[in-house]
């Protein structure tokens, strides 16, 4: 009996601390995120016509870009579930929606600031923001699909094909409306369409900052991944405990 | 003695034959669409409920949003696709909550064939059900709406974003009927995938009905083909994953 509750804590014990390449990363991270901010709050002129609203911009596509890269990533740990079938890749499908919905809810935060200033008004019906809003309910969704599915296995086997159907909704807000030449949202890559409005030809020093902010927000994305997947699987250990101590 | 008969049977060719050839792929599909519909038309509990749902919401939709007579013109082909695809989730949910209260869908899995027969045969059913209420509706909103929907193309897109529409529908309702509160779910999960078929099918209809020609329209309809043929590729890859035990 002693000998049983002794080995308890030292189940635990071993692995409470974080591990030392997350502590790094996290560190490093933030000091990207200090100096991201100096690059495009100070390092970047300010834009002629729109003035220092459109520094939002640097944060907005920077996030949107680690959003749609967290949701491609839940397709491959889809994918990789359901060839496998082994807990770990719904763990990181899991967490890799969580991280993106809050990375695309920034973008979706910080849209409507700008295009007060740049349109005129906050929200436009125009189809790519529409299809950004429609992206963030679809994983909305994924997240409810999960919570009502109790049979863990079954979960994260529906947990994987909505992950991988789901993308599509990402495909519609990056490419689908391309083909939409209707837009007035802007573009970063590319040629923004003829009816864009709040477009502007960017600078060598706005590049580096917009540039700089994608790979921040990489960093950030793989940050916030990595505490997600070491969360749900320090919860898988204390369902394992409880389940222990109960059978006892 | 006995070393010769155990002899005797053991050269025997073993070779079982099957009482019944297992049925192709579209057979199976035949099958199942062919039982939903003969189940349907014996019990008109699905078409007849969506149908009367769909009356409801063009009625609703009419004193809600006080057309006058060029607004009612402009928003028929939105009016006729969102009562469509809110029709629709009534009718997929139906199609396999029905099977998995009465214990049949484990009957259908257990079936030698191909689980994909299970999907093609839903979706058939499903994309004919969805039809029907359309065509009913197609003359309706042609006298409500004062603006015609008899014209060729307009039965095409209808054709193509139906069978997008219960292409993906099929295999979220297959997930949303074991999850808690299902009828709730299926639309939370269903609409937002299917928006990428419901834009290109309002904006191809309502550019039909207001005289724009095909080559101007021909984005919508390469956008709905698209969509068509990636969604029910994924479904029918996934599908397997779904129903597996």
């Amino acid at each position: 009996m002693a000998t049983q509750t002794a080995s308890l804590p030292r189940t635990t014990e071993g692995k409470r601390a974080q591990p030392v390449g997350l502590i790094a990363l996290t560190v490093f991270t933030a000091l990207m995120l200090l100096a991201a901010s100096y690059m495009a709050f100070i390092y970047a002129p300010t834009e002629a016509t729109m003035g220092a609203v459109q520094r939002i911009f640097y944060f907005h596509v920077g996030a949107a870009w680690a959003g749609a890269l967290a949701f491609l990533v839940t397709v491959v740990a889809g994918v990789l579930y359901l060839i496998k079938g082994t807990r770990k890749w719904d763990i990181v499908g899991l967490s890799s929606v969580e991280v993106g919905l809050a990375l695309i809810t920034i973008t979706l935060a910080s849209g409507p600031v700008w295009a007060q200033f740049a349109w005129g008004k906050p929200w436009t019906w125009d189809p790519k923001l529409t299809a950004s809003a429609v992206m963030w309910l679809s994983y909305a969704a994924y997240l409810m699909l999960r919570q009502g599915i109790e049979d863990p296995t079954r979960r994260a086997r529906f947990g994987a094909v909505y992950g991988i159907i789901a993308f599509a909704s990402v495909i519609m807000v990056f490419f689908g409306v391309r083909f939409i030449t209707a837009t007035i949202h802007p573009v970063v890559i590319g040629q923004s369409a003829s009816t864009a409005e709040g477009d502007f030809g960017m600078t060598a020093r706005m590049l580096h900052a917009m540039l700089f902010s994608f790979v921040t927000f990489t960093f950030v994305f793989a940050t916030l991944l990595w505490h997600r997947i070491r969360l749900e699987r320090l919860s898988d250990r204390v369902d394992a405990i409880k389940a222990r101590l109960l059978t006892r | 003695m006995a070393v010769e008969r155990e002899e005797r049977l053991t050269t025997q060719p073993l070779v079982v034959k099957p009482a019944y050839r297992p049925a192709g792929l579209f057979r199976a599909s035949a099958a199942v669409a062919w039982k939903d519909l003969r189940a349907e038309l014996r019990s008109k509990e699905t078409v007849s409920a969506m149908f009367v749902f769909a009356l409801l919401a063009i009625m609703i939709f009419s004193f809600a949003l006080e057309f006058d007579r060029t607004g009612r013109q402009a928003s028929a082909a939105g009016v006729l696709w969102v009562t469509l695809i809110f029709a629709g989730t009534l009718g997929l949910g139906r199609s396999l909550n029905r099977e998995k209260d009465q214990g049949c869908l484990d009957g259908l899995l257990l079936a030698p064939v191909d689980r994909s027969a299970l999907y093609f045969g839903k979706l058939a059913g499903n994309f004919i059900f969805m039809m029907v209420v359309a065509i009913v509706l197609l003359p309706l909103i042609t006298v409500l709406f004062d603006v015609s929907m008899f014209k060729p193309l307009v039965g095409v897109v209808l054709l193509m974003g139906i069978l997008g529409y219960a292409g993906v529908g099929t295999l979220i309702s297959s997930m949303s009927v074991y999850a808690r509160g299902r009828e709730v779910l299926l639309p939370i999960l269903l609409l937002p995938i299917a928006l990428s078929i419901l834009i290109p099918a309002v904006r191809a209809t309502r550019g039909l009905l207001e005289g724009v020609t095909f080559d101007e329209l021909r984005v919508w309809f390469n956008l709905l083909a698209g969509t068509n043929v990636i969604y029910i590729a994924l479904a029918y890859m996934l599908f397997d994953f779904v129903v597996e035990e």
